[in-house]
């Protein structure tokens, strides 16, 4: 079981328990220490709810719980219109935080208790809640509480609108690819004693039977497995864009039809077996790639949540102000809504009432606050950060700003890369000039030994079937692309492995990409006789209730001062101010202290005094992210250079970067000035790729050769942003450029293998040199080998 | 060898018969989630209460 626990931690969440903290609940009579209130609570609802074995089973710890209100008002607006008496209803939920066994047996077994609840089934695989319930006796609401109650955060699952698209064409390729496997395998059977039988050992009614049978098992292959090829052939062909999709169904189709033909005609070759092996190649990479496209949808569906679920909407607008709170997707155009401070936007609109600073980070970067005042449009998914407005709907949520981002960002991820472009084309000439090349070697052979001339003609078609082309480039960005969202990388556009595998200069266009983005207690200076230890038990006794985050940095650094301070003020912006031991002492900015001012090297610093002199300085500054030096390293090792182009202070920039070893850093520059410093790079023959928070300057980001966003669904927005770092871990960063070489490296490989492979083959079929158990052989393995070399990438280090 | 004559065709069978197991299983959704139920057997449910 990996849920050890210190002592000291949070028994639910295992997180640290704060000092101070006193939050306990009693589970199977044992008082245990919690961190939150919200832990707390949760962990109450699960022991009031009769399931505290969950504890004792479990093998990863739950999620914290926060301090957000356990149960929001907002619930209430899933409800629909009241049932009649005994009516029944279903819905699918989308749950957040399962993490283990013991939270599946959790949910179902809350839900279960529930009265009203018929049934509930969580599906692991996708983290979707399947719920019917008598809609009498039990509201969605009061599921959606449940569920909340033991911490688990769910939301109705609306299957239109989110990947349930991808999920039904996933089922349906699945059966096409266990018909195709199950095909395969048969058809095999019948066709190696076929080969292995040398001449006069097996009789011709006997090969015909195996023929006959090895047709009727590869006729569902085709005919079912292989729709997808020949219906994507045929979507090419009405739109006159020839791509993969053609030569593939030409070669199933001639195969088999060339097959069909000569067991009809009593002499020549069969391919069934190639025909049913390289259909089920094919389709195991399409449902690699299918499967890979699905977590990805999976992680933009989370982001959605990142729209509000309610709106204040005022009916009665001019004449009455109250206000009724609504679901936000039942807003429509001219709908009058009220925005109170510290809420995001919840649909396109435009100011009626009332100026206000609105912080548009999520939407294009720009970190100050912009002013808007009546008559300004704003954008769905703003954030109120000044005064409360009142505003018209102008778009419905459904179509707002930010729903379009996503969008966006869902077909972006659909795109083709370069490569994969360039090996399509490729492989379209390829198999042009192969076409034209068969149609001479059938003219050939007539004129030299018409007999044989249909069978060489479709051994060449067979044995070069460009499966290893078509394959080769899918399959690797497919195996990549699964690797990077399992390891919290999300490629939101396709042209991201490929260039980042090119970047020569790496530049995080933020100190805060870096660094923790907290203060850590780095220095305590004394001046005169204080005693360091004295000072900071003083200070920390000032700060024991204090909110300020260089407070918390402080107290982290001497979590249980021995001293207490009676009276403590905050002087606002300035410091506070306690009695300890009947004396006065005061903590804060220099001037607040005793007008005191020195240089502090790029950290922050706080002083204490006593009213009369100062007596320490406490620096404070942002620690580094633990794997911000190895990333830095990793950088530096593979011959690119590194760059902080920050729009901190100099001094702050070039002290983070002297401890990284990052050679340049520039500070405190502009949006603009970091642009021109990009844009000059490039003109020099650079690639860049820039890392930033994904709350920045959008115009940089997307001037970068390719870039990342770090943090969770607000950063996944920034449409200026080729990839972004789920979870924000920088080593994330470090292994998608290790996959970017690896993924060039494997489709390189590939693709010389493939060339090789028809630089020997088509000329030996072409010949009359192969026999056609060798052409299928060749071309099944061909085929196998490149599948088998691009797996390899989901594999490494997984 | 005349065996093969009734085998292979029973062969046939046999693989028809795996196909029509196969779309039954799918239908009824032993698909759709590969990991829960190897999660879900690990809880006895009469442990709910100790």
């Amino acid at each position: 079981m990996s849920a050890v626990l210190a002592a000291s931690d949070c028994f639910h969440c295992g997180l640290p328990v704060p000092p101070g903290g006193s939050w306990e609940v009693s589970i199977d009579a044992v008082p245990r220490t919690m961190c939150c209130p919200g832990c707390a609570a949760v962990a109450q609802g699960i022991v009031d709810a009769g399931c505290a074995s969950y504890y004792s089973t479990r093998t990863q710890f739950g999620a914290r719980a926060g301090d957000a209100p356990l149960v929001p008002p907002e619930l209430a607006l899933y409800d629909e219109a009241p049932a009649a008496a005994g009516e029944q209803a279903s819905a699918v939920f989308s749950v957040e935080g399962i993490r283990c066994a013991a939270c599946v047996w959790l949910v179902e077994r809350r839900l279960a208790r529930l009265p009203g609840v018929l049934s509930a089934a969580m599906n692991v695989a996708t983290e979707r809640l399947s719920v019917r319930w008598n809609a009498d006796a039990c509201k969605t609401s009061d599921i959606l509480q449940a569920l909340r109650q033991v911490g688990y955060a769910a939301y109705p699952y609306d299957a239109t609108s989110h990947g349930e698209h991808l999920e039904k064409a996933r089922k349906k390729l699945f059966r096409q690819l266990f018909i195709a496997g199950l095909s395969m395998m048969q058809v095999m059977m019948y066709a190696v004693p076929v080969y292995l039988a040398t001449d006069g050992t097996m009789d011709p009614a006997m090969t015909a039977l195996m023929h006959w049978a090895s047709l009727l098992l590869t006729a569902p292959a085709v005919l079912y497995s292989a729709q997808p090829f020949f219906r994507g052939a045929w979507n090419n062909l009405k739109q006159g864009m020839p791509g993969m999709d053609v030569p593939v169904a030409l070669g199933i189709a001639a195969a088999f039809g060339g097959s069909v033909l000569a067991l009809l005609r009593g002499r020549g070759d069969v391919y069934f077996d190639s025909v049913t092996m390289f259909i089920f190649l094919l389709l195991a990479s399409r449902y690699l790639e299918l499967v890979a496209r699905r977590k990805a949808a999976q992680g933009l569906e989370k982001l959605q949540h990142a729209l509000p679920a309610s709106a204040l909407r005022m009916p009665a607008f001019p004449s009455a102000r109250q206000p009724e709170l609504v679901a936000a997707a039942q807003l429509r155009e001219g709908d009058m809504i009220m925005v109170r401070p510290g809420e995001a936007v919840p649909a396109d609109g435009v100011i009626v009432e009332g100026a206000t600073d609105l912080d548009l980070a999520l939407l294009t970067g720009e970190s100050r606050a912009q002013p808007r005042g009546p008559g300004d449009e704003v954008p769905g998914g703003a954030v109120n950060a000044g005064q409360a407005i009142v505003m018209r709907v102008l778009r419905a949520t459904r179509d707002s700003t930010l729903s379009r981002l996503v969008a966006l960002v869902e077909s972006a991820a659909q795109g083709k890369p370069q490569l994969a472009l360039w090996a399509d084309k490729v492989a379209a000439w390829f198999v042009a000039a192969l076409l034209v090349l068969t149609v001479a070697v059938f003219i050939g052979w007539q004129l030299v030994d018409p007999a044989r001339a249909w069978e060489v003609a479709i051994a060449v078609l067979v044995v070069s079937c460009p499966c290893a082309l078509s394959l080769a480039t899918p399959t690797a960005l497919a195996a990549a692309t699964d690797r990077l969202v399992r390891r919290g990388v999300l490629v939101v556009r396709p042209h991201v492995l490929e260039t980042l595998h090119r970047a020569t200069h790496v530049i995080f266009d933020k100190t805060g990409t870096l660094t923790v983005g907290k203060p850590v207690l780095r220095h305590v200076g004394t001046f005169g006789c204080a005693d360091r230890e004295r000072c900071l038990q003083l200070a920390a006794a000032l700060e024991a209730s204090s909110a300020h985050p260089l407070a918390a940095a402080i107290r982290d650094a001497c979590p249980a001062p021995a001293l207490h301070a009676h009276g403590v003020t905050s002087v606002m912006g300035q410091g506070i101010e306690g009695t300890i031991d009947g004396q006065v002492y005061r903590l804060g900015c220099a001037s607040f202290v005793a007008g005191h001012g020195t240089d502090t090297g790029g950290m922050t610093a706080v002083y204490l005094g006593d009213g009369s002199a100062v007596m320490a300085r406490f620096d404070l500054e942002d620690a580094l992210r633990d794997d911000a030096p190895a990333l830095v390293r990793q950088l530096r090792l593979s011959g690119r250079e590194v760059i902080l182009l920050s729009g901190d202070q100099q001094s702050v920039t070039a002290r983070v970067a002297a401890e990284l070893g990052i050679a340049r850093a520039i500070g405190a520059q502009l949006p603009a000035d970091k642009l021109a410093f990009v844009q000059q790079l490039q003109a020099e023959g650079a690639v860049v790729a820039m890392v930033g928070d994904g709350i920045n300057d959008a115009a940089v980001l997307s001037a970068a050769d390719v870039s990342f966003a770090m943090g969770g669904g607000a950063a996944l927005a920034q449409l200026s942003a080729d990839c972004v770092l789920l979870g924000g871990g920088l080593a994330a960063l470090g292994d998608a450029i290790g996959t970017a070489a690896s993924t060039l490296a494997v489709v390189r490989q590939n693709l010389w293998w493939a060339s090789i492979y028809n630089l020997v083959a088509i000329p030996a079929a072409a010949f009359g040199l192969l026999n056609p158990w060798m052409a299928g052989v060749g071309m099944s393995l061909s085929s196998a080998v490149v599948v088998i070399n691009a797996l390899r990438l989901r594999r490494a280090g997984a | 060898m005349e065996a093969l004559y009734l085998l292979i065709p029973l062969s046939l069978l046999v693989v028809g018969f795996a196909v029509w197991v196969f779309l039954g299983a799918a239908d009824s959704g032993q698909f759709d989630d590969l990991d829960g139920p190897a999660l879900r057997v690990l809880h006895d449910d009469d442990a709910g209460s100790q």
